[in-house]
């Protein structure tokens, strides 16, 4: 029997289609002459992207027909789909952006507004591997776009000391599965830089920006959601878009806010979400969750990607249950808007927070705190986490793990029947 | 066939490629056929125009293996200008500096040297939590602030007083600082020796070490591009130096060309633990070089060494945004703090050493003395001037309220947020009630 091979082939990006028909040679003479067409195709969902460390920039699929009626089941499809929001009005022209174009945007207003800015981290200067930055550092000098040393410690130490020093800091970390050797200058010296010095110092004027969250293969290092670690550090802030629109209006406000900020950017919607995004600057208010759809029987939070999860649990809840969902987008994780939330749970009496990172210590569980806090007469059933579970973020059990739509369908019953 | 007709077609497209790429010298043949491992083993003669063509080096080929030897037997030699009796031995080296400026740097290492004693007794004593003395290291702060400009950016470890002594902070703040009274300009909220001068560009010190160092060269940089020709220095000991932060802020500082000094002062501890357990090669000054970094090793007891090697580095980091590194060998005489006992891990004999034979403030009184601008009596009523000076801002520190516990809550981030205005209330209603059991007359209303 002819075998099916599938291999994963990684070059860097100049000479890939070199690499590739070189690899292609070498399987060939070697396997000989059952596999008759090689066709690369690009990654499922989300299009190529780029490994860190070991694998080189570009990810290339090359799959393999054969003529064997065995074949390997296709990659599983996108657990979501993005809903994108109407058109904003308010801010004037829009233009179809996706969420890395929506952020290229907002890096280039604010280059082109505030001289003291400057973005840097590994890999930028090309563009970056998720392409946020292409064209800026040809637009604006390679003393403003930068690349710097593999090393995420040294770039936000650098970032606060820029910051510090009077420059808009924006400092890129290539995944947020890499933050944590800059954990120690986040949470010991960025967000205590103001409140240590009595106010005579402080790096307000830096922006840490990550790709975050699942992404169909991500596995344990390209599929984080470090957000729990960082809420439990006051001084800084922590904020998450669901979409383009959301992503350059929270990025223009991080930047603008005069206090350290994490922006985790949802990789998996990257180029999945398109919408039509306002040309000119324009700012999302921080630590103001956003209630997307009214309802009256449940509510919903969630963040991120797992919004449209939920808008989609929403409507199944609906049609199949009769059921009317309040859906909440939390925006800003820290300082997070308890007042939103809170209201919306004496109105409903039932409360479901998702996310995708794992349940013990996850988000869900401050917000649970604080709800059962303050809203406990009100509630009607306890509080459901449908959150990852407590393990790393696996690669193959990838649809097992998530917590995907039905799972959410489901904790919405058991609460109903409480 | 077909297959195969197109792998020839694609291999011409590679070796194409490969040719646009290598495209510099006369090898292209040998290097198609070889990469594609088709033609047999092909052995060419040696080529001796064959250069190394890679990116990550510049360097010539070798055919001997030979390990490189780290030297530490006889290092980088230690730049002085005065010998341990005060007397300059290169006159050319000397700079010359006037009667006035001499006078200063001494009066400043001893004043801080009289803060010292005070603070220190006073913790004994209770009547603050912690201090660190700056024993022997004098030296250090005095010549290289001085060779700074007054706006230069200052980041410092912990054993730098000195440095913000030399810029004029006053008595008054030093103390209200370690009593962390309501004139504390940090507003009571970190450990005594944790200074800072927004005025003085000296930012505030933070207990994490070689935390400074990164941030010294992401500030360096911003400063080179207001181009307002200002420096910074970024101060740290040989045992931050073994954190990764300080190899972040080495690379980031030469590949990123920032108008920066790295002053590390060597004192031969990092609490107990000896230099020899600390590192293993030629100190820190030898490792600039691996950075691209520009490296001097100096007399660390010698003010006028520091003075001329931070001046110069100071002028050359500024005109050609690179980074320096100045190692200034030193001893720590006192303890690591009050917190600790270093005759536990020491001999009083090594300590003695240093305080009578190879000390900054002496060195720099005798080479006062030899020019008869500073005579018996100059020393005792400066001493006695000095103890009065610290003792009246000692006083009125101890008599001063600490400040209004509403600034618990305040600077967390620059606005006040919701949350926080909740939990402070929720504090002031918890102690209104149980008032008995909280110090509120210490403290400011």
């Amino acid at each position: 029997t002819s075998s099916t091979k599938c291999f994963l082939v990684s070059q860097p990006q100049q000479i890939y289609t070199t690499a590739t028909m070189a690899a292609a040679a070498r399987f060939l003479l070697r396997g000989g002459a059952q596999n008759s067409k090689l066709s690369a195709v690009s990654a499922v969902n989300s299009g190529s992207y780029h490994h860190h460390h070991r694998f080189g920039p570009t990810l290339l699929t090359v799959s393999c027909d054969t003529h064997d009626a065995r074949s390997q089941p296709r990659r599983h499809a996108a657990h979501f789909t993005f809903q994108p929001d109407p058109v904003p009005t308010q801010y004037g022209p829009t233009q179809k952006m996706n969420l890395f174009q929506a952020v290229t945007s907002a890096l280039d207003n604010t280059l082109a507004s505030d001289p003291t800015a400057v973005i840097f981290g590994e890999d930028v200067a090309f563009g970056g591997v998720f392409r946020c930055t292409v064209g800026l550092r040809d637009k604006y000098g390679k003393d403003r776009v930068f690349n710097t040393p593999l090393c995420e410690q040294g770039i936000v130490g650098f970032g606060i000391g820029a910051a510090v020093a009077g420059a808009t800091a924006i400092a890129e970390i290539q995944f947020a599965d890499y933050i944590y050797p800059a954990f120690d200058q986040i949470v010991n010296e960025a967000a205590k830089y103001r409140y240590r010095s009595g106010n005579l110092f402080d790096c307000g004027k830096l922006t840490i920006r990550a790709p975050w969250g699942c992404v169909g293969h991500g596995s344990l290092y390209h599929s984080q959601s470090p957000e729990a670690f960082f809420a439990h550090c006051p001084g800084v802030k922590v904020v998450i878009p669901r979409s383009p629109v959301q992503a350059k209006g929270l990025l223009l406000a991080c930047i603008a806010d005069p206090n350290p900020c994490i922006f985790f950017e949802p990789k998996i919607l990257y180029r999945a979400a398109v919408e039509q995004v306002p040309v000119e600057p324009f700012v999302v208010p921080l630590s103001q969750a956003e209630v997307l759809e009214e309802g009256s029987d449940v509510t919903l939070v969630a963040w991120g990607t797992q919004i449209h999860v939920m808008r989609e649990v929403a409507r199944m809840a609906q049609e199949k249950l009769g059921v009317s969902c309040e859906l909440i987008d939390l925006q800003t994780i820290l300082p997070w808007d308890t007042e939103t939330v809170c209201k919306s749970v004496v109105k409903t009496g039932r409360l479901l927070i998702s996310h995708e990172a794992p349940v013990t210590g996850g988000f869900a569980a401050e917000i649970s705190a604080t709800v059962q806090e303050q809203c406990f007469l009100n509630l009607e059933a306890p509080i459901a986490r449908v959150c990852g579970y407590d393990t790393p973020f696996p690669h193959i059990f990838e649809p097992f793990y998530i917590p995907d739509k039905w799972k959410c369908f489901e904790a919405i019953k058991k609460m109903l029947n409480f | 066939m077909a297959a195969l007709r197109r792998v020839s077609q694609q291999l011409s497209v590679c070796s194409h490629a490969v040719r646009q790429l290598t495209g510099m010298n006369g090898c292209r043949t040998r290097l198609q056929l070889r990469s594609f491992g088709l033609c047999g083993a092909n052995q060419q003669s040696f080529d001796p125009t064959d250069k190394p063509q890679f990116p990550g080096a510049s360097a010539e080929f070798v055919d001997r293996l030979e390990f490189i030897q780290p030297n530490v037997i006889s290092g980088i030699p230690i730049y002085r200008v005065m010998d341990r009796q005060g007397q300059i031995i290169n006159p050319s080296e000397d700079p010359q500096l006037s009667k006035e400026t001499v006078l200063n740097f001494y009066q400043k290492m001893t004043l801080l040297n009289t803060m010292d004693r005070i603070l220190y007794e006073s913790q004994r004593q209770g009547r603050i939590s912690f201090y660190m003395t700056n024993y022997g290291e004098e030296g250090t702060h005095i010549g290289s602030a001085a060779a700074l400009e007054p706006n230069d950016l200052v980041f410092g470890q912990y054993r730098e007083a000195g440095v913000l002594m030399y810029r004029g902070f006053p008595l008054d703040l030093f103390m209200a600082q370690c009593y962390a009274n309501a004139d504390d300009l940090g507003k009571g909220r970190q450990m005594p020796v944790h200074y800072g001068s927004k005025d003085l560009h000296f930012v505030t010190i933070s207990s994490p070490l070689a935390t400074q160092i990164p941030q010294a060269a992401g500030s360096a940089y911003a400063l080179k591009r207001e181009n307002l020709n200002r420096a910074v220095i970024c101060y740290f000991g040989e045992g931050a130096a073994s954190e990764g932060d300080a190899h972040a802020g080495f690379n980031f500082s030469a590949t990123l060309e920032c108008p920066l000094i790295f002053f590390c002062r060597n004192n031969g501890y990092a609490i107990s633990t000896p230099t020899n357990e600390q590192y293993r090669g030629d100190g820190i000054a030898a490792r600039g070089p691996g950075y691209g970094m520009m490296s001097i090793r100096v007399d660390g007891n010698d003010v006028f060494a520091v003075y001329n090697a931070t001046k110069e580095a100071r002028r050359r980091a500024v005109a050609e945004n690179q980074p320096f590194l100045i190692e200034a060998m030193t001893y720590r005489i006192g303890h690591h703090s009050t917190s600790d006992d270093s005759s536990a891990y020491r001999s009083v004999d090594e300590v003695n050493y240093w305080d009578k034979q190879d000390h900054p403030i002496s060195r720099l009184r005798h080479y006062m003395t030899a020019r008869d601008w500073w005579a018996e009596e100059d020393e005792r009523s400066w001493r006695k001037e000095s103890r009065k000076m610290v003792m009246e801002a000692f006083e009125k520190a101890e008599r001063r309220h600490k400040p209004k516990p509403d600034l618990l809550f305040t600077d967390v981030y620059h606005e006040m947020t919701d949350n926080l205005t909740k939990q402070r209330d929720a504090m002031w209603r918890h102690v209104q009630q149980y008032k008995e059991h909280y110090p509120l007359d210490a403290f400011e209303k």
